[in-house]
């Protein structure tokens, strides 16, 4: 019987042997490149909204505090969406007229809520608690980015679990002094050593990072 | 490999390297015997013992499926999440804190008797039952059909619309239709009423109302449980209708007979009889408990000494005691027992005045009668027990009588328009007394309201849907009289309507009332705003026996509820679920001084669940002995066995039959699920070669008695039974039951609803087990002469009883239950408490995490094994919080039920006829700090938290099930199909938000309800405080009725917990042979015998090599 493979097949054999190493490492850094991008995650994606709500107006313009809207964000796990009595404590008299309101009156007047497309989404086994957060020192911001600065909403990080422990095994970066947490455009080079101070106490108080760090504290 | 022999080397092999004193304790028939099933079922069960496997599957096939999943393991990844919506209110309501449950008090009845409960609401969505620790009938605890009812609530089967005919109506057509015909009815001669028992004082008043409307008009009331037989019985001692209010708590010596104090709904009797029962390290004094039985009940298994007894031989034993006490005109031929009954007596008469005989409600009024005369003799009516008017009106005539006046009047053509408000009594009348369809053809209008259209709605021309009590107001009495609101929680998920409102109906003016007008108004004309300033009230004047103290208004709980916060009124709810019917009331602020408005006071009594200090007057009773003088005239049927009949202890009188909860509730007893039995003792199923295999013959090396029998029940024949001349329509499947006595059966109530919903009745029409209805006569209510015989052919019956057990092959102990004699446990009080920890020295490791133990909170449970009485409420309580699956009976039989929580049930003793026992014992995962399935797991899907938490990460779980092989104590459930619901729409507002739902593959367990601690932790981390102690209750603890649970963190001195650590009772499971370290310890239970009775086991108190207490 004569030789099936060519002598040249050795080679191949070899080189494909390596090849395999080498594709199987592309194919795994892809897929880390994949698994993280805003494709998979969402990240940076704007939705579009029942209703054009700028946070960059209300927030970044107006200044109204993130508590007016969201008001239980330091009593509950949930800092809440408003509901649409909220919007119409002012618009009730300001822009009253504009058409772009008329999703919101329409709410009002027929008793229909507002059905708002969720941006920042964890997956059902996360229990996510928004009081402790705010409590313990972090800011909206360190989730949520410069919310005040954009115009409609969008995930600002990967909301992935190895974001989530980062912090967890690492808070101090992300502690604020208190009266910067509600502040989204704060630089944490502005702190003053007064609010260092403060910060070093709050930072003495976190939790163990075995604590933090345990499955349970997040998932049930 | 099986059998004896190996039994022995283990046996051998456990006395000579751990030399303890550990009993034999077997929980299943077969297991007693020896049987090769049942090790043959051991080993499939967890396949620790199992062959190699037997490959169909080529290994070529086998690369190929693990190189696929593989492969698309890495693509789960690559999954988008769906888009989802936030919709906020529109009107947000005051109060209410998007993701912060609310709790507000109100109350379930179940045979006119209410319990207190507070309500977990969510959204508006009620998603958990606990009771009411202020409420005097519930002290914070409940009991399964509490707990259950929940389901009841969203059961999909529920009837949903108006019915005429088939045809679907309004409520107007139905308004119009009902009043036009009363209106032609004149004085209302024709039309009747079928309720169960009412309580509610604002329906009773309803009722009196109309009747002075409606003169002709007649009211009935029949439920199948009822009091019948107490009411005569006090009617026959005191000469009038009074109702028992017991106080275990002062007694210390106790005699039930046929009593079963712990699943009679009423959980404050657990409560106080567990308290006078209850050790610790001050006490060690504990009540002592005789009962006198037929079928073994929850208080036959706690008792400390045990009769069986036939059902016709309880009169005369009753009579024999009551002589033995000294009641005047007592005389007894009865020489049976003499010894025992004499040596109680003794014991009895020498607690004069703190010891109490109770009469169970199945017992003929002979016995209740008997049983007062000798509370009477006792000095204890006053102290122990103490009797009010009867709640009901017309007590003086029993139920069983108006039912019997009904069909008469049926029968006689004069009944014009029936009226069934609640209830089934197509199905649950018994056989003479029935509303058959021939009956029922002869109404000309029947009327039907119920949460189900069940068999009776079937018969009927019109079908109303009930509301669920959490959707509708009412009012009712607790046990011991105290006035119970209920206030709804969701507006009626189908337009429900209430009783009070059809009732309302019939009135010629004002007939368009809701409930809570009617319930509102009739506490009006009571003057409830006086009620704060001690006046009485008076609902009716048949039962005037109402209170004389002020409503407590100075003050908030006296107990503090850190977790729980209750409101005044229902919430409102997201605009996706109705809005409920009441305007929405702040929470009451308490301790104003200011006079008080009707509404005020209203608000309070809601706001609290219960009118403080309405519970009733007891009345002066004086026993007259004279009915001893009328013979009891027992005439009963042909038939070589006496057949007793009792209500199941999961699905009750049957109303509870198409709750999946209840039906896969192992009864707690037999372990049996999803059908009914006939139990029958070892001896007559031997004599009737039930459950046996020809020419089988094994002795278990454990006794003799039980030779012959050895098929056990894991096949159960299936036999045809007689009774009192009836033959049951159907096969019934046959159940050894140890500690039956011979020659009796048992049967029970609540099964083969025809038409009970998709889990009561199969797609067929046939109900899933059998009718004991068909056989209960109006003259043999509860027991009657009957026979059985053995079809041979097999039916399986999905029972847990031999599930999860603790294994002693892999184990090599079967030292798992510690019950203790009061003399092993003075023994024992003086050596040192059992310290686990001491064995960490022994680990290879040493105590690993130590140091991450040391520093955070150290989460620990005790459970009492001495206050538990296995009453599965826990169970439930379990279930509901966390979101459990119902998994069906096939799934049953593959011991494949989910529930996290189990109770073993351990007999012990050489005898199975009159076994030691059950005693029971809760397994639920014991949180060990040297985990074993932590270690076997590939994928770190289960591990230790900082605070010593056994956590299960759902979504790590690739489900190997490696973790539940390895686990000892069989704690790990493994949804092996999607045995969650996803797609019901009802289910998904039942669920608790705070829990993962799980998915098919995914292993799960208890995890101390970690759901609980977060909360806790979150709150007192805001707080900047350590979290106190009782502040994290788990959902078995707060429900447990007997206090038998107790959960907190070991590093605070101080707390309960580690008190009961303390105890000389404590001992680890397992933890000597295998050194897991467990956090769930259990205190061992006492057997408080009487040295002088004949059937006291003396057991020799050895003493220990190392002189530990373990």
């Amino acid at each position: 019987m004569a030789q099936l493979f060519h002598r040249g097949a050795n080679n191949v054999a070899k080189a494909s042997l390596v090849l395999a190493v080498v594709l199987a490492g592309v194919a795994f850094f892809a897929y880390s490149i994949i698994a993280r991008s805003s494709y998979l995650t969402g990240r940076y994606m704007e939705r579009q909204q029942p209703v054009q709500f700028s946070h960059r107006h209300h927030v970044g313009d107006d200044g109204i505090d993130c508590r007016y809207c969201h008001s239980t964000v330091e009593t509950a796990a949930s800092a809440g969406v408003p509901p649409t009595q909220t919007c119409m404590n002012c618009h009730s008299q300001l822009f009253a007229d504009q058409p772009y309101l008329e999703p919101i009156k329409a709410s009002f007047r027929d008793n229909k809520p507002i059905k708002w497309q969720k941006v920042h989404d964890l997956p059902g086994f996360v229990y996510f608690d928004h009081s402790i957060h705010v409590k313990k020192g972090v800011g909206c911001a360190s989730c949520h980015g410069d919310v005040g600065n954009m115009a409609a909403v969008y995930q600002e990080n990967t909301l992935q679990m190895e974001w989530c422990l980062a912090c967890h095994r690492e808070p101090a970066p992300n502690i604020r002094p208190k009266e910067e947490i509600y502040n989204t455009s704060w630089n944490p080079r502005d702190i003053t050593d007064e609010q260092q101070a403060e910060v070093d106490e709050k930072i003495k108080s976190l939790r163990s990072k075995e604590l933090l760090t345990s499955c349970s504290t997040c998932h049930r | 490999m099986h059998s004896k022999d190996s039994k022995t080397n283990f046996a051998s092999l456990r006395d000579k390297i751990l030399g303890q004193n550990g009993k034999e304790y077997w929980r299943s028939v077969e297991e007693f015997v020896d049987a090769p099933e049942f090790e043959e079922f051991i080993k499939y069960e967890y396949p620790e013992q199992a062959e190699e496997w037997d490959s169909s599957l080529s290994r070529r096939n086998f690369v190929k499926v693990m190189g696929a999943s593989l492969a698309f393991a890495g693509l789960s990844g690559c999954v988008i999440q769906p888009a989802e919506e936030i919709v906020p209110y529109v009107n947000q309501p005051d109060g209410l804190i998007p993701g912060k449950p609310l709790y507000f008090a109100t109350s379930m009845t179940l045979g006119g008797i209410a319990t207190g409960l507070l309500a977990r609401s969510n959204e508006g969505r009620p998603t958990k039952i606990e009771g009411n620790p202020e409420h005097p009938g519930s002290l914070g605890a409940t009991d399964i059909f509490a707990q259950a009812s929940l389901l009841n609530l969203y059961d999909p089967d529920r009837s949903k619309e108006i019915i005429y005919r088939v045809e679907p109506r309004t409520w107007q057509d139905f308004m119009k239709a009902i009043r036009s015909k009363v209106a032609e009815m004149g004085d209302g001669a024709g039309i009747r009423f079928l309720t169960q028992t009412v309580t509610s004082p604002s329906l009773i008043d309803q009722f009196k109302r109309l009747q002075e409307e409606l003169p002709g008009a007649k009211i009935h009331q029949y439920e199948p449980v009822n009091n019948d037989n107490a009411m005569t019985g006090t009617k026959m001692a005191f000469g009038s209708p009074a109702q028992a209010v017991y106080k275990f708590d002062k007694a210390d010596r106790v005699l039930s007979l046929g009593s079963d104090i712990f699943s009679g709904f009423n959980v404050r009797y657990i409560k106080d009889f567990a308290k006078a029962r209850a050790l610790s390290t001050e006490k060690n004094e504990m009540s002592r408990l005789y009962s006198v039985e037929t079928t073994m009940s929850l208080t036959g298994a706690k008792a400390d000494h045990r009769l069986a007894v036939k059902p016709s031989q309880m009169p005369e034993i009753a009579t024999a005691i009551a002589k033995a006490l000294g009641v005047s005109g007592a005389s007894s031929t009865y020489s049976e027992n003499a010894k025992w009954i004499e040596e109680m007596a003794k014991d009895l008469q020498a607690h004069k005045g703190k010891s109490l005989v109770v009469a169970g409600r199945n017992q003929p009024p002979m016995v209740h009668a008997l049983a007062h005369a000798m509370n009477g003799a006792l000095g204890n009516i006053g102290q122990t027990v103490e009797f009010i008017e009867p709640f009901r009106p017309n007590a003086d005539i029993t139920q069983k009588e108006q039912l019997a006046e009904l069909i008469k009047d049926i029968d006689a053509g004069s009944v014009k328009m029936l009226v069934i408000l609640d209830g089934n009594p197509v199905y649950n009348t018994p056989s003479d007394l029935k509303l058959s369809k021939q009956r029922m053809d002869n109404i000309p209008l029947r009327v039907h309201l119920s949460e189900y259209q069940n068999e009776t709605g079937m018969l009927c021309h019109w079908h109303i849907p009930l509301t669920h009590y959490l959707e509708s107001w009412s009012d009712s009495r607790a046990y011991d009289g105290t006035v119970s609101v209920s206030q709804p929680l969701i507006k009626p998920l189908y337009d429900g309507k209430s009783i009070y409102e059809v009732v309302q109906l019939f009135f010629k003016e004002a007939y368009e009332k809701k409930d809570l007008a009617v319930v509102q108004e009739f506490w009006q004309k009571q003057d409830l705003k006086s009620v704060p300033t001690a006046e009485t009230t008076k609902p009716e004047d048949e039962n005037a026996a109402e209170a004389e103290k002020p409503l407590e208004t100075s003050k908030e709980d006296s107990t503090p509820e850190p977790e729980v916060k209750r409101e005044a009124a229902p919430s409102p709810t997201p605009s996706a679920i109705p809005v409920p019917t009441a305007t929405p009331v702040p929470t009451t602020a308490n301790g104003t001084s200011a006079p008080k408005s009707f509404e005020d006071n209203w608000r309070k009594v809601v706001h609290d669940g219960f009118v403080s200090g309405s519970q009733a007057t007891p009345k002066s009773v004086s026993v007259n002995t004279d009915f001893l003088s009328q013979v009891p005239v027992t005439e009963l049927g042909p038939g070589a066995l006496e057949i007793a009949i009792l209500p199941d202890p999961c699905v009750y009188d049957g109303r509870f039959a198409n709750n999946g909860w209840l039906q896969e509730l192992p009864n707690p007893l037999n372990k049996v699920t999803w059908e009914n039995v006939a139990l029958v003792s070892p001896n007559t199923a031997k004599k009737l070669g039930i459950n046996h295999k020809e020419n089988d013959f094994a002795g278990g090396e454990l006794g003799t008695a039980f030779i012959n029998t050895k098929g056990g029940n894991l096949e159960s024949d299936l036999i045809e039974m007689t009774y009192e001349g009836t033959k049951l329509s159907k096969a019934i499947p046959a159940w050894i039951a140890p500690g039956q006595p011979d020659d009796v059966i048992t049967i029970f109530l609540g099964y083969g609803r025809t038409r009970g919903g998709k889990i009561a009745t199969m797609e067929d029409g046939t109900g899933i087990g059998y009718n004991a209805y068909e056989l209960q006569k109006s003259n043999a209510m509860w027991f009657g002469k009957g026979d059985v015989i053995n079809t041979k052919s097999k039916t399986t019956v999905a029972s847990t009883q031999t599930h999860f057990n603790i294994s002693h092959e892999s184990v090599g102990t079967r030292d798992i239950l510690h019950n203790w004699t009061f003399e092993e446990y003075e023994h024992h009080l003086k050596g040192e408490p059992y310290n686990s920890e001491e064995l960490y020295d022994k680990s290879m490791y040493g105590n690993e995490f130590g140091e991450v133990y040391a520093e955070h909170n150290r989460w620990a449970m005790t459970i009492d094994l001495n206050s538990c009485v296995g009453c599965n409420a826990c169970v439930v309580a379990c279930q509901s919080e966390n979101n459990i699956p119902v998994v069906g009976k096939e799934q049953v039989e593959r011991s494949r039920e989910m529930h996290w929580m189990r109770i073993d049930a351990y007999y012990s003793g050489n005898d199975i006829n009159s076994p030691d026992g059950p005693h029971f014992q809760p397994v639920l995962c014991q949180q060990c700090e040297q985990a074993p399935c932590e270690v076997v797991c590939p994928v770190h899907a289960t591990v230790h938290s900082a605070e010593g938490l056994n956590d299960m990460v759902y979504n790590r779980c690739i489900g190997t099930r490696y973790c539940s092989n390895n686990c000892p104590y069989k704690v790990r459930r493994f949804n092996f199909l999607l045995y969650q619901d996803w797609d019901t729409p009802q289910y998904k507002l039942m669920r608790n938000p705070e829990v993962t739902v799980r998915s098919r593959g995914v292993m799960e367990k208890c995890t101390y309800c970690t759901q609980r601690i977060s909360a806790a932790r979150i709150e007192a981390e805001k707080d900047g405080r350590a979290i106190r102690d009782g502040e994290v209750v788990t959902a078995c603890q707060s429900v447990c009725p007997a206090d038998a649970i107790v959960f907190g963190n070991t590093h605070d001195k101080n707390s309960k917990v580690a008190a009961k650590k303390k105890d000389h009772r404590n001992y680890a499971l397992l933890n000597h042979e295998l050194n897991t370290q467990p956090r769930t310890s259990y205190l061992a239970g006492v057997r408080n015998q009487n040295i002088s009775m004949p059937d006291y086991v003396k057991v020799e108190v050895k003493e220990e090599k190392n002189g530990k207490g373990h």
